[in-house]
């Protein structure tokens, strides 16, 4: 067992805080018991299916094109994800798919093109979910703030069109706003990072024994190729949906922002 | 052949807008229920009708904003669906029911409309809408409803529009607001650019139309 590791004793310790929730959750008359405890047996068979597929992957003996279908497998499904969180986003399942896949190319391509990792199952593999898992809030977020913006200046929007502007110039000030929006809270996760928020590689790195400035170091680089990424998807995701909401003719489709 | 001298002189003069048979449908429901109609081209033709009637359904199919379902509208007697749609959005221009005035200045709000256009050619636009050329600098968002609303109509006139389309465009001005956007409109129409007029207030009807379609269900009947 490596310095890191915690054991099934750790584990099953580590259930009081579940016991917690739970408690807080009867005391206060939540309703949330049943959910936290399927949560987070839901988490644990996630993690423990993944834990072992991890360990086929990364072994010496696995070819690397199995850690590159592991990475299409994931972009389906967080494809599939965004779809289920934003079903007010028309065709979101090509759009997340086209805008994870692109950014996932462009965060792979500058971690192995320039050599900040060896092309192997060991880096693939978890640098590959980090960037598609951390892209699926922001594609959802992104996507929605371009309805919102849509929707909410609808009427500024038909005023452009009927002054004779095509529908990329028409929508050209409310997407902006809306990628703004999008990009804001991953651009304040940055600057908060290591003062109000240690993340969870760098947390996993000192955990698991490794020096915290190499933790610090890792970290950094998985930041930035996080800022890069939810900058690509939001981009993909800006073009595309506002391509989606407008018709050949420069006509804006009826758009509903989601009731929250 | 050459056709007889009668059938040369006697033909109608090509309406501005025909409507013929059109149908409407969005979200199930039937907007337009095989509208037919000619919207003269000179002076004010006033579409007249209760809220829900489809007349400003119309008016956004003239511009291209809606597309009908099926029937035909033509423009000057071609069908607007064979027209390029932001050439034909700058020849009919539209004010809105509400103004929508953009972020930034009047100036701002006016290049919008006519990009490079100078501060003399946006200030004589603003004069044409009963606006000083001082507004130019003013924030748009600062403006009183009725002086949005002809900043609106101004930023329309820059473009230079053969026709003008007002979707209710005095709903939610004053009695004064209202008579200057009247006269204004008045003004265009004697200069030779027909306006079409949506409104469902019969008093207004009678002080500026010049011509007058009612839209009732869908469907359109002279006034």
């Amino acid at each position: 067992m490596g310095e890191g590791a915690i054991g099934w004793d750790g584990l099953a310790a580590s259930l009081v805080l579940v016991v917690v929730a739970v408690v807080v959750s009867f005391r206060r008359s939540l309703g949330l018991e049943g959910t936290i405890l399927w949560a987070c047996v839901r988490a644990m068979v996630q993690l423990l299916l993944v834990g072992y597929a991890l360990a086929v992957l990364i072994d010496d003996d696995t070819p690397v094109a199995a850690s590159w279908a592991w990475v299409g497998v994931m972009l389906l499904f967080s494809a599939v994800t965004v779809q289920r969180r934003a079903p007010e986003v028309p065709g979101a399942f090509a759009l997340a798919l086209a805008a994870m896949g692109a950014s996932a190319t462009l965060s792979l391509a500058t971690v192995f093109g320039l050599g900040i990792y060896p092309v192997a199952p060991r880096a693939i593999v978890p640098i590959a979910g980090m960037m598609i898992g951390n892209s699926i809030s922001g594609t959802v977020s992104a996507a929605r703030r371009v309805i919102a913006e849509l929707s909410d200046n609808h009427a500024e929007v038909e005023a452009r069109l009927a002054l004779g502007q095509p529908w990329s110039d028409a929508s050209r000030p409310y997407v902006r706003a809306a990628l703004r929006t999008a990009l804001t809270s991953q651009i304040e996760n940055t600057k908060a990072v290591g003062l109000v928020l240690l993340p969870g590689a760098m947390t996993g790195l000192i955990l698991a024994g490794t020096d915290p400035v190499d933790a610090v170091l890792v970290q950094a680089a998985v930041m930035f190729l996080i800022l890069g990424c939810v900058a690509t998807n939001a981009s993909v995701v800006g073009i595309g949906l506002t391509r989606r909401l407008f018709t050949s003719d420069h006509r804006l489709a009826r758009v509903t922002r989601r009731a929250v | 052949m050459a056709r007889p001298w009668s059938e040369q002189n006697h033909r109608m003069p090509a309406s501005l807008f025909s409507f013929e048979d059109v149908v409407l449908e969005a979200d199930r429901t039937r907007i337009l229920d095989g509208a037919t109609a000619e919207v003269p081209d000179a002076g004010i033709t006033c579409l007249v009708g209760a809220s829900g009637s489809g007349k400003s359904t119309l008016l956004r199919l003239c511009n291209r904003l809606e597309v009908p379902t099926s029937g035909v509208v033509r423009f000057r007697g071609a069908d607007v669906a064979d027209l390029e749609p932001l050439a034909h959005r700058r020849r009919v221009g539209m004010v809105f029911q509400r103004p929508t005035p953009f972020p930034g200045t009047v100036r701002d709000n006016l290049q919008v409309a006519c990009p490079g256009a100078s501060d003399e050619e946006l200030g004589a636009a603003l004069e044409r809408s009963a606006l000083p050329a001082s507004f130019l600098d003013r924030v748009a968002d600062d403006l009183s409803g009725g002086e949005a609303q002809r900043m609106c109509l101004a930023r329309t006139l820059v473009t230079g529009p053969q026709v003008l389309l007002m979707d209710e465009p005095t709903s939610a001005l004053d009695a004064s607001a209202t008579g200057m956007l009247e006269e204004l409109a008045c003004g265009v129409a004697r200069q030779g650019v027909p306006v079409v007029w949506v409104t469902h207030d019969l008093a207004q009807v009678e002080r500026i139309a010049d011509h007058r379609l009612l839209v009732e269900a869908g469907r359109v009947s002279d006034g």
